[in-house]
This record gives structure tokens, sequence and C-alpha cells, in this order.
């Protein structure tokens, strides 16, 4: 490799990480928008829900053809990282398959699992583009992906193969410039031989063998760039897509709600508030705890008003659907998709960023995400049964933005569906939903 | 049994200088709908006989505020939990069991934040119990032998708090065969009325959610729909009616069958 090729090398390798790490720290930014919430406890239990969830994705295997699929393309995503480290270092150093001689028959192992499992990722991910793009499952081809959502479904499949492609170039142009003595690979210069790597030594002589020895180094000149330049496009394409989920699934679920599912949110703010009216001791007129605290909302009209954690699951969510083919809602023709609650919430944590990036921190673009992009008939058709909550493979839980938002829209803008006020008005006055007296609650004993 | 139902409360059980082993919360609609104070009934048949000391509140019982806390009104909750926590504390209530998952799932999870700290099961749990201490004895072949049932969980049950298996192993006990339907357990779809949906009219949509799940269960063929929550009750009667199997399917709660098991 000749000083050039370093340089290009260098000169990208420093422009595709320099992108990727902006984008992440605006992400984090982003997140860090939200309320505080103390997710710090149980530290034992939220690594083992981590290895288990995230890691051993559990949760993905109640529906197993998918999951094997997934694995796949996962298990060769991780994997492959290993000869990445080889490719920087045989880029910056002008070097070719720099660890060879020292792993030896380790090497080959290696290299040949990493092609075993980049055959099976092409397999998944042809399969992955005929489910959605002929098969139509329903949670795949619903409205709220129309557009970007579903053109980044696709095009993330496409570089996968595109990439997988490289990876076979290189290696199986590598292996037929062995077997005419022509590779660089340290200590088999100019020797005949095989590498032995599972599929390429097959599959090189297959596809490559009638090729002039010119266009041979071109083949495996062109994968090995084309993997690298897939490599960092992949890698600043990440975290604009929902495909970031295969770094953020780790935090997220890490972070998860290790409570009950029954059990929602308390308000503090609230509590505080009736104990005053209740405590009949309490001095009416004594000086709030903190004068120059402003008061929070209740509940939440934009994303500011949700804790990072309603935020990093925004952007952790893979827009796989599994929610929303689970919610009864959904299921019945209602408006309401718990997907489409994360997919807005993201949508508009990124436009609130933009704004702040562009115009300041108190820029009023007259937006909201109650309002601009998720609607009362929404929040309403909910019946909390958690079933989204159980579905998501990452473990987001839409349910809780959905309650923050009631909580605004209830609390601060008192509107409702009207059948909910009278039912609130009946257990202010008799202590239940319906008019029944609070004097009449042991009747049934003496009915018959 | 035909003995009148005793019925104790917290009141009369002070003025006795007395204090119960657990305090049975009734619910508003195990309180005033027509339909859950049966099963209410059930449960306290199922209490008497086995001789279980327990009180209810009566008329210093309130809703607990779930359906305010889901319709997004925390100050009607909390209003609702103050007062119910300062009469839980007066009687130093320790153990509580209620027939209505969404009472139950407040009482054990709510309010612990807001000072009221409880023991909290629900009837299917306390049955099992009475079972398994073999203070309950269920006729063998009973009426249930050979019965088709089904059993939906109650979300705030099942995904909510994790119980599936006590309802479960009660109707096994009835000699009759559980048939589970295609969504179940941690898959169970809801029946349509949580989160305050059951006091209001639905969103525009195409189905009603309760239509939905019974139909699940009619796929299964069940002579009875078991269930464990009045609200899951209502929905699930009303949607057996809506495809006219009301005369082939009944709907019970698990208390019930359990009472009519033992002939209580
Ligand atoms: S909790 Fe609400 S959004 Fe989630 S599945 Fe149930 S009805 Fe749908
Ligand atoms: S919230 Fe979870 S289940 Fe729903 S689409 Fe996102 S990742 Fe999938």
């Amino acid at each position: 490799m000749d000083w050039l090729q370093i340089v290009i090398f260098g000169v990208l390798l420093a422009v595709g990480f320099g992108f990727f790490t902006t984008r992440i720290l605006q992400i984090r930014k982003n997140i860090l928008l939200g309320r505080d919430l103390d997710r710090t406890d149980n530290k034992g239990e939220r690594w083992r829900t981590m290895l288990l969830v995230a890691f051993g994705q559990k949760k993905m295997f109640s529906n197993p053809i998918p999951a094997f699929l997934h694995l796949a393309i996962y298990a060769a995503f991780v994997v492959t990282q290993i000869e990445l480290i080889e490719i920087f270092v045989d880029g910056l150093t002008g070097h070719h398959r720099i660890f060879m001689p020292y792993l030896g028959g380790f090497y080959t192992f290696i290299i040949s699992f990493i092609e075993v499992l980049s055959v099976l990722a092409f397999i998944a991910t042809v399969a992955f583009l005929w489910r959605r793009n002929m098969l139509k499952v329903p949670r795949l081809v619903k409205s709220e992906l129309n557009g970007w959502p579903k053109l980044d479904a696709n095009l993330i499949l496409i570089f996968e193969i595109v990439l997988i492609t490289f990876i076979m170039m290189m290696n199986g142009g590598d292996e037929v410039l062995f077997n005419r003595g022509l590779t660089h690979a340290p200590g088999f210069e100019g020797q005949e031989g095989s590498f032995g790597f599972a599929i390429s030594q097959h599959l090189g002589p297959l596809l490559f063998g009638g090729m002039s020895d010119g266009a041979l180094m071109a083949v495996e000149r062109i994968g090995w760039w084309g993997h690298i330049l897939m490599v960092f496009l992949f890698l600043n394409y990440l975290p604009y897509s929902k495909h970031f989920h295969v770094v953020l699934a780790f935090p997220n679920v890490y972070y998860s709600n290790l409570e009950q599912k029954g059990r929602f949110t308390n308000m503090e703010s609230v509590t505080n508030e009736v104990k005053l009216m209740l405590d009949t001791s309490a001095d009416p007129y004594a000086a709030p705890a903190d004068p120059n605290a402003t008061p929070q909302r209740f509940g939440a009209k934009d994303v500011q008003d949700l804790t990072w954690k309603n935020l990093l699951d925004a952007y952790s969510c893979t827009e796989c659907g599994r929610c929303t083919a689970a919610c009864p809602a959904n299921q019945t023709g209602k408006l309401l998709s718990p997907r489409k609650i994360m997919m807005d919430t993201r949508d508009r944590i990124e436009e609130v960023g933009n704004n702040i990036k562009k115009h300041g921190a108190d820029y009023d673009d007259g937006k909201s995400l109650f309002g601009s992009y998720i609607t009362d008939e929404e929040i309403w058709a909910c019946t909390s049964c958690n079933a989204c909550v159980q579905e998501c493979p990452v473990n987001i839980d839409p349910l809780n933005i959905i309650m923050e938002l009631r909580r605004y829209s209830v609390m601060e803008e008192s509107k409702m569906p009207t059948e909910l006020t009278g039912m609130l008005t009946n257990i202010e006055n008799n202590g239940a939903p319906w008019q029944f007296s609070q004097a009449d609650r042991l009747k049934w004993k003496d009915e018959a | 049994m035909s003995n009148a139902l005793r019925v104790p409360t917290m009141a009369e059980m002070m003025a006795a200088g007395e204090s119960p082993e657990i305090l049975f919360w009734v619910g508003c609609a195990g309180s005033f709908d027509d339909r859950a104070k049966k099963i209410t009934k059930a449960v306290v048949k199922i209490l008497n006989a086995c001789d279980v000391k327990f009180a209810v509140l009566g008329a210093e019982e309130s809703c607990t505020g779930d359906p305010a806390k889901r319709a997004g009104n925390e100050f009607t909750f909390q209003m609702q939990a103050f007062m119910n926590i300062e009469v839980l504390n007066a009687y130093e209530v320790k153990k509580i069991v209620t027939a209505c998952p969404h009472c139950f799932n407040t009482l054990k999870n709510e309010y612990p934040e807001l000072g009221g700290n409880y023991e909290v099961i629900h009837h299917t749990q306390l049955i099992q119990g009475l079972i398994n201490e073999g203070k309950l004895a269920l006729k063998e072949g009973g009426m249930f032998k050979g019965k088709k049932i089904t059993f939906h969980d109650p979300c705030y049950l099942g995904r909510a708090n994790n119980v599936y298996d006590a309802p479960r192993e009660l109707i096994e006990k009835l000699d009759a065969e559980l048939v589970e339907m295609k969504r179940c357990k941690t898959k169970g779809l809801c029946c349509g009325a949580g989160g305050a949906q059951m006091f209001k009219e639905a969103e525009k949509g195409n189905k009603e959610v309760n239509i939905e799940r019974t139909e699940d269960a009619l796929e299964v063929k069940p002579n009875i729909i078991a269930t464990g929550c009045p609200f899951c009750n209502t929905m699930m009667t009303d949607g057996v009616k809506n495809f006219n199997k009301e005369d082939e399917i009944l709907v019970l709660d698990v208390a019930e069958l359990i009472a009519s098991a033992g002939e209580l």
C-alpha cells in the first residue's frame, strides 16, 4: 500500500469518527433536555436485565423465526468488529492482514467464523427485505412508517447486503490471488496456496476464478476500500436512523423501569399541594420552600416536560411495531399507535434540539409534542393495558408518555372526554365513579 | 348453606375490641354494580365458610382513585388516596384482600409512596391459600367436571402485577378443562375497560375492544369464560351477548366458580 492510500485512509478515519462523535454529543444533549429521574438504584438487577434483554435479546424470542434472523445479523455485526480492528491497523500502517502471522490457525478460525456469520446475515437480510416489501406483515406497513421510516428500514438492509458483498470480494479476491501466487499476505508473498477461510476459499474461485490478474487485484482492492467506506457510511448513518438501537438498546435496557408495570409514577408536586389542602394545621400563607423555583408544569405538553428516560426511549426505538401490533386500541382501528408515540417523541426532540442549536435555548416555534404531533384522540384511546410495554424488545415504555400527556391535558388545560368529567366529579363528591352515595356502600349485604 | 352473610365492619370490630386478620376491600364495582355485587357475595361466602376473621370498611370505604389517576387527574387520585390511607392506618390495617385488580394494583403499588403500606393480595391468591391450607374443600367431580373453562387475564392482575398462576390453579381444582386462548398470560388482550375507558365512549375505530377479546374466547369454544375482575366481567358479558351466546356461555368470576363448586 502506498502513502497516498494511507493518507486517504487517515483522513477518512478522522472525518468519519469526527462527524459520528459530533452527532452522538448532540443526541446526548437532546436527551438531557428531559426532566430528572433517578435510575441509579439496583445495579445488579440492571446489569442482569441488560444481559438478558439487550445482549441476549430475550424478548425477541417469543417469535423465534425473526428472532433467529435478527440474531444472525446482530452476531455478524458484533463479530465483524474484530476484523475491523485489523482493517484499521492495516489502513494506517500500509500492511496487509497484519495479524495473520501472529494468530496462525486462530486467524483462519476467526475469519471463517466471520464469513459464515456474514452468509447467514446475508440470507437474513434478504429475508427481511422480502418480508418488509413483499410479505407485507401488518405491523411493518402501517401508515406511520410511510416515507422516511420505510426508506430508512430498506436502506439499512441494502447497506448490509453491500457490506457483505464487499467482504466477500475482499476475501474471495485475495484467495484467488493466493491461488496464483500473487497475494500480499505477510509470509506468503510469492507462494501459491489457500487461506482456507470457510466460505471464500470456495466462493472466491467460483466467482473470480476466470478473471485476469489485474482485474483480480482490482476486485480485492475494491472489496477492501468498499468495505471500509461502507463502515464509515454506516457509522454516520446510524445515529440518524432507527438502526441506532444497536447502540442505545444497551443503556436503554439498563435504565429500564424495574417496578411492577402497574405502578404509575407518583407526582410529588401534587402530593405537596394535596397535603396542604388536607392538613388544617398548615399555614396557607407560609412561603413556599424555594421562592425562586419556577413551578413545574403538571404532566407533559412538550418533550422537555418528559424525563430523559422517555427521550432515551424515543432514540432507542427500532420502529419494529411489536407494541402497536399488541395494542388493543390499534387493533380495533383507533388512531393510537404506541410506536407512533415514540416516533413522534423522537422527531419532536430532534426538532427542539435543532431549534436550540439555531436560535438559542429560549426559542419558541409555537409547536409542541402534544397538539402538533400527538392528538387528543390518540391519548384517550389508551386502555393502559401495558401490552406495548410488555412487548417492546428494548424495554421502551410508551404508556408512560401517554399518561404524562393526559396529566397535562387534564390538570393544566382541564380538557378530557366529557364523560370523564362526570366520573371525576362523582369520585370527588361521593367517593365512587358513579352516582351512588358513599353511605350505601354496604347495602349489598342485605340485598337478596 | 343458606345462612345470612356475616359481614362485620371495621368499626363494629373495633367497638367489640377485636381486630380482623384481613380487610376485604370491596371496591366501587363490588359495592354498587349489580353483577359485581354477586362476586362480592361469593367472596364473602368463601370467607365465611373458612371462618376467616375479616372485616370491610363499609361506608368508610371510598374509591381508591385508580380511574382518576389513569384519567390523568393526579389531584383527585391523591385526595382519595390520602383519605383512604388515613382510615386504613387509623384501623391499623396490615393485610388487604380485594376482588378488583384495579384496587389491588393501586393499594399495593401506589399507596406505599403516600404512606399506606399494606400486604395486598387478590382474592384468587387468598382462595388459593385457603384451599392449600385445607380450609376449603371442593366436592369431588363437582358441577364443573369436564366443563371447558377459559381464563381471561385482567391486565392489572397479569401484566401489571405478574399474577397468572393463582386463578389458573383454582380453575384446575374444579376438575374442569382449562383451555387457553391464543393470546393469554403476558400476551393476554385487554377487555377494553382499563385506563378509565370503562367510563367513556371508545374513540372512533372499526370495532370495540371487548368484541375482539370475546372472539378470542369464542375460538376455544368454552362453556365458561372465567375472569378475576368486575370490569372484565362486564366487558366479556357484553361481548358474549353481542354474539347471542349468553345461553351457552357463562361469564363468571373465579370466586363464583369456587363458591359454586364448594356448594356455598
Ligand atoms: S397501554 Fe395503551 S398504548 Fe399501550 S398497548 Fe395498551 S392501549 Fe395500547
Ligand atoms: S417502542 Fe419498542 S416495540 Fe414499539 S416500535 Fe419501538 S422498539 Fe418496537
